[in-house]
């Protein structure tokens, strides 16, 4: 009942068209990032400084490509005027549906600036940037995949990040212990995947509320990781010394300039993280498997009635959850670091859930904001190098404080399966 | 509305009941063994698979065994029986210790003899506070998994004041940096209520995104604008005027406080509220059934908000507490996890203050002894986390305890906490 006229609603808001109110509000905004880049960034400077952008990571050898030197000025200027552009048809006219996707550009095209401007006179790497961002956004995406296939099944996991921070150690201590990453990477799922059991139990067969749960789960983590680490990874240097994956470079791809060395020149993990989104994208949305997951996720009795075994489908909705959540531990220590610390995951999973809610529960949705914040990430550390006046903090802040603004914004009318974190029980 | 107010009346009269627990399950209450069997069982478990895990984990078990079959378990009993004795001996007191110094009859042996107990008794302070923020969340429907932030923040609040302002007579300044504390942390707390009130933001991804947020700002405050002249840039704050001071009861090494008896006097107001006061009525009311309540005609977004401003409130006098009584001045280490345990201590007490209380007693007996078993048996201390969360989880699901002791299934109602997934209010 409730859920039905729930159902209607957001098909209803979803095929209206942008209030007046929000019109008018991104049109400001647009306008005010006009006037920034005026302020802050053009007057500040003169008009014959050059920036400089590094087009090749370090360390690459093919797909290499020039240097590209920007006249700082004129490019604010062009920035400015986009976003006054874009700003004023907005205010005018509208963009209708296209209304997010806009203010998306504005913001991407300020973020530019500020680099521009903020690397004035000197050079920055930003192929090394966009790099170092694919990379720091494995961990945060193949969080979100773990929570979409857990959550469209009508279970909510906060516990990814105890299984992420789980499979780090165990993909850390038997990598080193058997001299071989692919056992390393097995474990690490495999010790993930147990937390993930459990999850299951508690939430399915006993029926603890899930959130719950989920934070045993993570509490149980941290102690077992540390208590573990403590005991033995400290004491003995060689339980905790892995060998790492190493570039996998794609032939031919890996020779296409800027776009080889970010996407075709990387690691295991980058390429797995590329090939579930096209996996889970197919098989949730297209598949009869899928659509019965999802079935479960919001109506499960409807579901069970059609003969559909929801308390299955909900197992194994969770434990596939915990395979790619021990996937994305396991690249912590053996694709990034190369050892493991206490707490490495340092909320990564948390942040994975926020970018499943941020991509609406679809995965393409989910990279998008996996690759968003880790972008955020790597901007960070790199203004750091560069000495910027902003201090580390508040750069590294950026992802929660986006994360909470979306909540706010977007989430309360996107799509939350209708049966999430409720226990079934069979009549 | 109005026309229905006295068919609401009948409602709420109902409701109440039930809340109260008047009627059927009055007379299995005041069974007391019923009430304290699970949690009971569930600590005894927790400390036998914690035996175990000593067990398993400790080398000169299996060098015992290597020798033979009766030696290897031998051996347990010795680890185990050393362990839990340091634990015992660090968290209570030693009994030889005790009989020795009495018998000597010098003042100064026989407090430090008392000590561990006392000890004990500062590490349970924090916990009190942080677990009356978590119950009292969870008596209004909220998972306020925010603490750890609200904490950093309460203490960031009570240093300043206990630092900055150097004029005050010990009786002001002392209360006055440790309501600062409070409202630092009712400021933090607050704004996971408000978003959740206004647009229906889940609280819990947003108290996560706020600790890190609050973690941030701690670390960039401590090294910058609050940090003391001459550590270079070491992130710790000056220390805090004598007159700040929450005032220790004996000499140095003894750091029993009066903290411990404010944390008890505001765990009496918050049952006070909660039990004897209209507005805790139907702050528990929303928290048992939000729909009931809004039948009702109560104010949910007003509860949750407020709701959230004193579970705030409380955690800040966690970190105001440990600034002002046992710190004197405050770095990024201030907290030890409190955030996580506020969860499990609420649960454990069943969000009843006094059970708050004997489960805070509880946890900082076990820290306490845990940082003497370190030492005497080098077993890391998070073996203590590791036994609060299978503590946990066996008092969230009494299924698993029943059935490992066979035990009959308890009519006692336990009390329900109503959560829902990411969606919030709009469900």
């Amino acid at each position: 009942m409730t859920t039905a006229t729930s159902t209607t609603t957001i098909t209803r808001t979803r095929l209206n068209d942008i209030s007046f109110n929000r019109r008018i509000g991104s049109g400001v905004v647009e306008l005010l990032v006009a006037v920034l880049v005026y302020f802050a960034f053009i007057r500040t400077i003169t008009s014959d400084v050059v920036t400089k952008f590094v087009m090749t990571p370090g360390g690459i050898t093919v797909g290499k490509m020039g240097d590209w030197i920007v006249p700082t000025q004129i490019t604010l200027w062009i920035i400015l005027a986009f976003a006054l552009i874009v700003g004023i048809i907005q205010l005018v006219k509208g963009f209708g549906k296209v209304t997010n996707l806009m203010i998306g550009f504005v913001f991407l095209a300020l973020i530019f600036g500020f680099l521009t401007w903020q690397a004035s006179g000197k050079s920055i790497n930003l192929a090394g940037m966009l790099s170092s961002a694919v990379s720091m956004a494995v961990p945060i995406t193949l969080g979100a995949f773990s929570g979409i296939i857990c959550e469209r099944a009508g279970v909510v996991n906060i516990a990814i990040e105890g299984m992420m921070l789980m499979g780090a150690m165990v993909g850390a201590l038997v990598g080193s212990v058997t001299q071989s990453i692919w056992l390393g990477l097995l474990a690490g799922i495999a010790a993930s995947v147990l937390l993930a059991a459990l999850h299951a139990v508690l939430s399915i067969k006993y029926k603890i509320n899930q959130i719950i749960s989920g934070t045993v789960i993570n509490i149980f983590s941290t102690g077992m990781t540390s208590f573990i680490s403590q005991k033995f990874l400290q004491v003995h240097q060689e339980l905790n010394n892995p060998a790492m994956f190493n570039r996998f470079p794609i032939p031919g791809l890996a020779n296409i300039p800027l776009v080889g060395p970010i996407f075709f020149n990387t690691t295991f993990f980058v390429y797995a993280m590329f090939i579930l989104v096209f996996v889970l994208q197919f098989t949730l949305f297209s598949t009869r498997w899928g659509l019965r997951h999802r079935a479960v996720g919001e109506h499960p009795k409807a579901a069970d009635t059609l003969g559909i075994d929801v308390i299955k489908t909900r197992y194994i909705a969770v434990l596939l959850g915990g395979i790619i959540a021990g996937l994305a531990g396991t690249f912590l220590t053996l694709g990034s670091v190369g050892r493991f610390d206490e707490g490495m995951t340092a909320g990564k999973g948390f942040i994975g859930l926020a970018a499943m809610l941020f991509g609406n529960y679809s995965p393409f949705g989910a990279l998008g904001a996996g690759m968003l914040f880790g972008f955020a990430d790597s901007l960070g550390s790199k203004l750091s190098l560069l000495g910027s006046a902003i201090p580390s903090e508040f750069m590294s802040m950026a992802p929660y404080l986006i994360t909470m603004i979306v909540l706010a914004g977007f989430v309360g009318k996107g799509h939350v399966p209708a049966a999430d974190g409720e226990a079934y029980t069979k009549e | 509305m109005k026309k229905n107010t006295n068919k609401t009346q009948e409602i709420t009269s109902a409701i109440i009941q039930e809340l109260n627990g008047e009627g059927e399950t009055k007379k299995q209450k005041r069974n007391v063994w019923q009430v304290i069997q699970i949690p009971a069982l569930a600590i005894l478990t927790g400390l036998i698979i914690g035996a175990i895990l000593i067990a398993v984990t400790s080398e000169t078990v299996y060098a015992a065994f290597a020798q033979s079959f009766w030696k290897g378990w031998a051996q347990i009993g010795t680890e185990v029986g050393t362990a839990y004795l340091a634990l015992f001996n660090g968290s209570i007191a030693n009994p030889g210790a005790i009989v020795a110094a009495f018998k000597s009859g010098d003042q100064a042996a026989i407090r430090s003899a008392l000590n561990p107990f006392l000890e004990s008794l500062v590490q349970a302070t924090p916990y009190i506070f942080a677990g009356l923020a978590a119950a009292l969340g969870f008596r209004a429907g909220l998972f306020n998994i925010g603490v750890e932030g609200q904490l950093f923040i309460g203490g960031i609040f009570a240093t300043y004041v206990g630092y900055s302002i150097t004029t005050l007579p010990a009786y002001i300044h002392a209360p006055l940096a440790f309501l600062a504390g409070a409202l630092g942390g009712a400021l933090w707390g607050v704004v996971p209520g408000l978003l959740k009130a206004t647009t229906g933001g889940n609280e819990v991804i947003n108290c996560i995104m706020m600790n890190y947020i609050a973690y941030r700002l701690t670390t960039w405050l401590l090294t910058g604008p609050m940090t003391r002249p001459g550590m270079a840039g070491m992130p710790l704050s000056p220390m805090i005027q004598k007159t700040a001071e929450i005032p220790q009861f004996f000499k140095s090494p003894i750091r029993f406080h009066l903290g411990f008896f404010i944390a008890l006097l505001f765990a009496f107001i918050v049952w006070w509220i909660l039990f004897k006061t209209t507005w805790g009525l139907n702050l528990r009311l929303v928290g048992a059934n939000p729909r009931a309540a809004k039948y009702a005609g109560l104010n949910i977004a007003k509860t949750t908000i407020i709701g959230m401003a004193l579970s705030g409130a409380l955690a800040g006098m966690a970190g105001a507490n440990e600034v002002l009584a046992v710190n004197h001045s405050m770095a990024t280490s201030l907290s030890s996890g409190y955030g996580f345990d506020s969860i499990a201590l609420a649960l454990l007490g069943n969000n009843h203050p006094v059970g708050v209380v004997l489960a805070a007693l509880l946890f900082g007996a076990l820290k306490n002894g845990a940082t003497k078993m370190m030492v005497v048996s080098s077993i890391p201390i998070d073996i203590v986390t590791i036994l609060q969360a299978l503590i946990l989880i066996f008092v969230a699901a009494p299924a698993i305890i029943r059935a490992i002791y066979h035990l009959r299934d308890s009519k006692v109602q336990t009390q329900e906490i109503q959560l829902s997934s990411w969606g919030g209010n709009s469900k």
